[in-house]
């Protein structure tokens, strides 16, 4: 039987099924998922973005060290340098790039500080959601007995007029808070807590969804077949396959947190008033709009700038993530 | 699906008990003393008369009852009274806003058409503005307009109302000076002139929240006929020689509105919420104003009951999209 194998026209018989070239490297997903991502130019551009925005608000106090809450009275109501390019005669300086508001504090500080305040608010409050969001889907869809009632919970959760009863939480519960916490983690704990606890419901649903379809896989079978424990199964086995639908719904609640931050800010609900977020910034800056138009500009651009480069990444990581897409 | 919308109508009931157990619990946590405004010089013991007058020396369950008694009982008697001229409601206590001591539910009906004009107008102008983008950026898929269609879109999510709003104030009210920033409710429309008032004075809040509806539903819309383009029952009817025109608009519109239809009606309910910010900005007095403004005056009765509106007007929404989803999609079966 052995002497067969050596017959010439099996060799060529084997030849052609052995691939002409040599086998490439095997790709990891990762390695995929990120080609794929880089094909999307707006969400590349709108990762920059973000990354810029975040390094800029951690690191712009560093290379502009000027305090923010700094009144400098005689040098109140500059203009941007900018201006000088239609206006020869407006009050300028170099010492404030960006002006200053009307009791002198520096525009571009502020913003950085204010960038600060509401990128930790909308990451935080990001990572609160899907935090309740992920053990909420992960324990509705895995464990049959906890279905009912927490698929429930959400569909109440999701007819709750949110708006309005962020107002309402947010004007309660401001005094105790800021008396146990001090005025501004206080304010924080409250925003980052409420925008948490009441944007969760859409993480939660997908996340069900994954695990009720995931779990009747042939690999989990085998994990409970060696004895896994459910935990360990929902850790090892089943978590890392919802990374994906999580990382998008990330995506959307950071930009909803941010939003969210900054209309609380806007209505006056927010953040205390020497306390510089940009939906603050925007709100303190309006009533005096038509004499200072940026002060009401900047903060707004930069609002939806990140608002826009969040969701341009969201876009492209739905994308790279969906093996279907991916590839074509 | 008879027996299917009465069953959901029957859970709806406790949900909403819930709801409103849960805003109200949330509400008796205020710290905020609805007396706060009374002058000083009014004595503390006549204060507590005026605190235990408007029912708040009450335990928290007897308020809960008398409120739920009022408004599930009384305010519907009052309704009937209104529409037929009966007298059901006589000498009963209705819900009594603590600011301007007058029914709610009349200050609601005083606030609703103002909201329902600017805010269900600008709903339906945007879903106008969405349909055909949506379609034709799907029919076009990656073109040149498809592009643009995504990015006003994503614009539409990204820029907030508080900055579209401020925005199109500075640029149209205050340098161009073409429409005024302000929303005057008290115009009243007799003639051409005073219709070009109201027209110049509804464009600015109506185009900012048009843009956000437009963003949604036209991203919905294009998803939708995305899904239909392919399949199979569109070839066959372009192989039966139907017009193009036909093809999609017909064929695969129908189709892809089933989606859509559902998506709008869940929308219905913000706008009776009213837009709470652009209210505010343009000087509307509208529903969500009113919340705003009762929230920072302590008007308890006032923020429980414009809230469990709110609810019951998603609760119920949500309840009339699935039942048209049903009705729609034959493929569809609750039963």
């Amino acid at each position: 039987m052995t002497d067969q194998s050596s017959d010439p026209s099996d060799i060529e018989l084997y030849g052609a099924l052995k691939d002409k070239e040599p086998p490439k490297e095997p790709r990891s997903q990762w390695k995929d998922v990120w080609d794929q991502f880089r094909k999307h130019k707006g969400a590349l551009i709108g990762g920059g973005f973000l990354l810029f925005i975040t390094l800029a608000v951690l690191i712009g106090p560093l290379v502009w060290d000027v305090d923010p809450k700094k009144l400098d009275i005689r040098n109140k109501d500059m203009r941007p340098l900018y201006t000088l390019l239609w206006d020869g005669d407006a009050r300028t300086s170099w010492a404030k790039p960006l002006g200053s508001d009307n009791l002198g504090r520096d525009i571009l500080a502020t913003l950085i500080a204010g960038g600060r305040a509401s990128m930790a608010v909308g990451w935080t409050a990001m990572v609160l959601a899907l935090f309740i969001g992920t053990a909420v889907g992960v324990s509705a869809g895995y464990f049959k007995r906890l279905d009912g009632p927490l698929m429930r919970l959400t569909d109440l959760f999701l007819s709750l007029p949110i708006l309005p009863l962020l107002l309402v939480a947010v004007t309660l519960f401001r005094q105790p808070l800021r008396a146990n916490f001090g005025p501004e983690t206080g304010m924080f704990i409250l925003i980052v807590g409420v925008i948490g606890i009441t944007s969760w419901m859409q993480t939660a649903r997908i996340v069900r969804g994954e695990i009720l379809a995931l779990k009747e896989r042939e690999f989990i079978l085998a994990a409970r077949s060696i004895g896994t424990t459910p935990f360990k199964i929902i850790r090892r086995h089943l978590l890392p396959n919802v990374v994906s639908p999580i990382m998008v719904s990330a995506t959307l609640g950071l930009a909803t947190a941010i939003i969210t931050e900054s209309a609380l800010s806007f209505l006056g609900v927010g953040f205390p008033s020497d306390f510089p977020t940009w939906g603050k910034l925007l709100s303190d800056a309006v009533p005096r709009m038509e004499e200072f138009p940026e002060r009401v500009m900047l903060p707004g651009i930069l609002i939806s700038l990140t608002v826009l480069s969040v969701n341009y990444l969201g876009d492209g990581l739905r994308d790279a993530l969906d093996p279907r897409i991916r590839g074509r | 699906m008879l027996t299917y919308t009465i069953r959901r109508l029957v859970l709806s009931i406790p949900t909403l008990l819930f709801i409103s157990l849960v805003i109200f619990l949330l509400l008796q946590l205020a710290p905020g003393d609805p007396m706060a405004q009374v002058p000083l010089t009014v004595p503390p013991e006549v204060k507590q008369k005026m605190r235990e007058a408007l029912g708040l020396g009450a335990p928290a369950h007897v308020q809960y009852w008398k409120w739920l008694v009022q408004f599930f009982w009384i305010e519907p008697q009052v309704l009937i009274d209104h529409w037929f001229g009966t007298g059901f409601a006589e000498g009963k206590l209705r819900v009594i806003s603590w600011q301007t001591r007058s029914p709610v539910m009349d200050i609601v009906m005083q606030r609703m058409p103002q909201t329902l004009w600017v805010v269900g107008m600008s709903y339906i102008v945007g879903i106008l503005i969405a349909l055909p983008i949506g379609i034709y950026s799907a029919y076009k898929q990656y073109s040149l307009f498809d592009q643009a269609g995504t990015f006003v879109s994503m614009i539409g999510f990204s820029v907030p109302p508080f900055f579209s709003g401020v925005l199109v104030i500075v640029i149209f009210s205050v340098n161009l000076g073409w429409f005024p920033s302000i929303y005057d409710t008290t115009h009243v429309v007799t003639d051409w002139a005073s219709f070009k008032v109201q027209l110049q004075q509804m464009i600015m809040p109506v185009m900012v929240l048009a843009l956000q509806t437009t963003a949604q539903i036209s991203r919905f819309m294009r998803a939708s006929m995305l899904d239909n383009l392919n399949q199979d029952y569109v070839r066959t009817a372009r192989a039966k020689g139907l017009k193009e025109s036909a093809v999609v608009l017909i064929h695969v519109l129908r189709n892809s509105m089933i989606p859509i239809i559902t998506v709008i009606a869940l929308g219905i309910p913000s706008i009776f919420g009213g837009a709470i910010i652009t209210e505010t900005l343009f000087k509307v007095n509208g529903i969500g104003q009113l919340l705003l403004t009762a929230l920072f005056a302590n008007d308890l009765p006032m923020v429980m009951t414009l809230t469990f509106i709110f609810a019951i007007l998603i609760v119920l929404f949500n309840l009339i999209a699935d039942v048209l989803y049903g009705i729609l999609d034959p493929r569809i079966r609750y039963d």
